[in-house]
């Protein structure tokens, strides 16, 4: 017998008050969970086990559906070949021919990049690995910009790594786990990405909005970008690798700077993960930090002279009283000489020289104080 | 006799897999289809939050304890698919349901524009929720030209939400 059948069925329930109830105790969770997510951070903890099993679940059953749009796509793409094979024969070989005039100004300008390497002694970053991904899902709403990739901590991707397309930097890596990386676009609302103007060399950052051009803050000096600048990334911070190509810089209708997206131009399916660390990461520290520097045997004696004072302190008492600062301790007999390779054992604590006191300013200046 | 046939009818059909899984599922596919990486003609396909489609019919239908906290988690669910902070669209799936329980005694048994009215009201509630807790969350103003469209997509689904409300709006007639 069911409750309703039974002699309760004439019980009036308040279930509008339950009801109510409900969505307060559900609300106040939800909250609470709203409040406590930090996504867009670098921890690996912040995406949360949760969300990777979900993720799990998601890429084989976005496989799945994505195939009949695998075989539309790839019908699609074999008409077309066939039908603009000509067309498409011509302009190929005029961006053939372009491209080989680039490739003889590559090789010119790669001759005089090492001479100027061997010459200058620089040392370039190394080449950055990168891993091959295919994007299975793909959120475009106002408040989330992300997608999903199905290459993840197994194949080497960690939180922060950047992500690109063939043409352009799309966002970096936010959470992974076995199989699945999860990519913050560079048009979320909470993507940040230090960017430089290739032009001017102006920096700023790259702040997306939700929409599909994300704006350019934070920029400094006089007339720092014009429309059609190149906007590369500028590898502040150690979190991408500098001159990764990001867009052109357009003016919006809002009066802000804003960029029109590179990766934008191109089919989003494929990505490719740079597995990038910073250079000094790469550094071995602990090798860095046990060396010892070479010992110091000259500091040079502190230099005072009214030259370098401020008019209002070249009066006799006031150059006195700075030059009994700067030189705490005259001995007067004692050279200014340090001792070696003990100093590394103690603070370094140069010996000054004795000051004479400064009889008159304008004498002082044409005699440094020794 | 008949009586009790019409009841066992109602019972049947406002059982929790009838009016409540059937459509949560329908949604997270329809949701899931969306998001996969596909152009058509070059041409992104919209984003709607179909979750909003039964976030209102429950309400207009009847007061109940289930469909909050079904709505909670399908929002937890929706913010993993769609790589969402957590909370953000249980949270503000919510709201708009608190909305539409709170004004149903006065709204409910209108026509069907006047309740596409009421349904694009409480989508422009879920949204503006949405946008007020991401702009406190990170800090930051997402577009507004977005918002307006995603609000604009989802306002547009209500004859699904429709559908639903007729199908189930006389299997408990305590709440008329």
């Amino acid at each position: 017998m069911s409750f309703r059948d039974g002699p309760f069925q004439d019980l009036k329930v308040p279930l509008t008050w339950a009801a109510a109830m409900a969505v307060i105790v559900a609300g106040v969770a939800a909250l609470g969970l709203l409040l406590s997510d930090r996504r867009e951070t670098y921890r690996d903890e912040a995406y949360g086990a949760g969300r990777v099993v979900i993720d799990r679940v998601l890429v084989p059953t976005a496989d799945v559906l994505l195939t009949p749009a695998d075989w539309a796509r790839s019908l699609g793409n074999g008409i077309g070949d066939y039908l603009f094979a000509v067309s498409e024969n011509r302009r190929l070989k005029l961006e053939n021919a372009r491209l080989r005039q680039w490739r003889d100004a590559a090789i010119a300008l790669e001759d005089i990049n090492s001479r100027y390497r061997a010459l200058l002694g620089v040392k370039i970053d190394p080449p950055i690995p990168m891993v091959t991904a295919r994007v299975v899902l793909d959120a475009r709403g106002p408040f989330t910009n992300t997608r999903l990739a199905n290459a993840g901590e197994d194949m080497g991707v960690r939180v922060g790594h950047p992500v690109m397309s063939d043409a352009g930097l799309v966002g970096r890596v936010v959470g992974t786990g076995p199989g699945i990386s999860r990519i913050l676009l560079l048009t979320d609302v909470a993507s940040h990405m230090p960017v430089l103007v290739d032009r001017t060399n102006a920096r700023a950052i790259l702040s997306g909005d939700g929409g599909p051009n994300p704006t350019l803050d934070y920029l400094r000096g006089i007339d720092p970008v014009r429309n059609g600048d190149r906007i590369l990334s500028s590898g502040d911070g150690g979190v991408v690798p500098r001159g990764l190509p990001i867009g052109t810089a357009v003016k919006g209708l809002d009066g802000y700077w804003r960029v029109r997206l590179s990766s934008d131009s191109v089919p989003i399916d494929l990505v490719r993960i740079l597995l990038f660390k910073d250079f000094t990461d790469l550094a071995a520290q602990k090798t860095l930090q046990a060396s010892k520097m070479p010992p110091l045997t000259d500091v040079p004696p502190p230099v005072t002279s009214s030259s370098v004072l401020p008019p209002a302190l070249t009066s006799k008492s006031a150059a006195a009283q700075v030059v009994a600062a700067v030189a705490p301790k005259p001995s007067a007999s004692k050279p200014a000489v340090t001792k070696p390779a003990s100093a590394f054992a103690k603070p370094i604590a140069p010996t000054p020289a004795p000051v004479k006191p400064i009889a008159k300013p304008s004498a002082a200046a044409a005699e440094p104080v020794r | 006799m008949t009586f009790q046939t019409s009841r066992q009818t109602v019972a049947r059909s406002m059982d929790a897999w009838n009016w409540l899984a059937v459509p949560t599922l329908t949604c997270f596919m329809l949701t899931l289809l969306l998001a996969l990486p596909i152009r058509v003609f070059g041409l992104v396909p919209p984003e709607p939050v179909f979750l909003m489609v039964p976030a209102f019919v429950w309400a207009v239908i009847r007061p109940s304890i289930l469909p909050p906290f079904i709505l909670m988690v399908s929002g937890l669910l929706l913010d993993m698919l769609w790589g969402a902070p957590l909370g953000l669209w249980g949270f503000s799936l919510l709201f708009g349901y608190a909305g539409v329980l709170a004004s149903r005694s006065f709204a409910s048994g209108q026509g069907q524009s006047m309740n596409w009215v009421w349904y694009a009201i409480t989508c422009l509630i879920v949204e503006l929720t949405a946008y007020l807790a991401t702009l406190i969350d990170v800090q930051a103003a997402p577009s507004l030209v977005g918002a307006f469209w995603q609000w604009a997509v989802t306002a547009a689904l209500y004859p699904f939400a429709h559908q639903l409300i007729e199908r189930f709006e006389d299997a408990d007639v305590r709440f008329k």
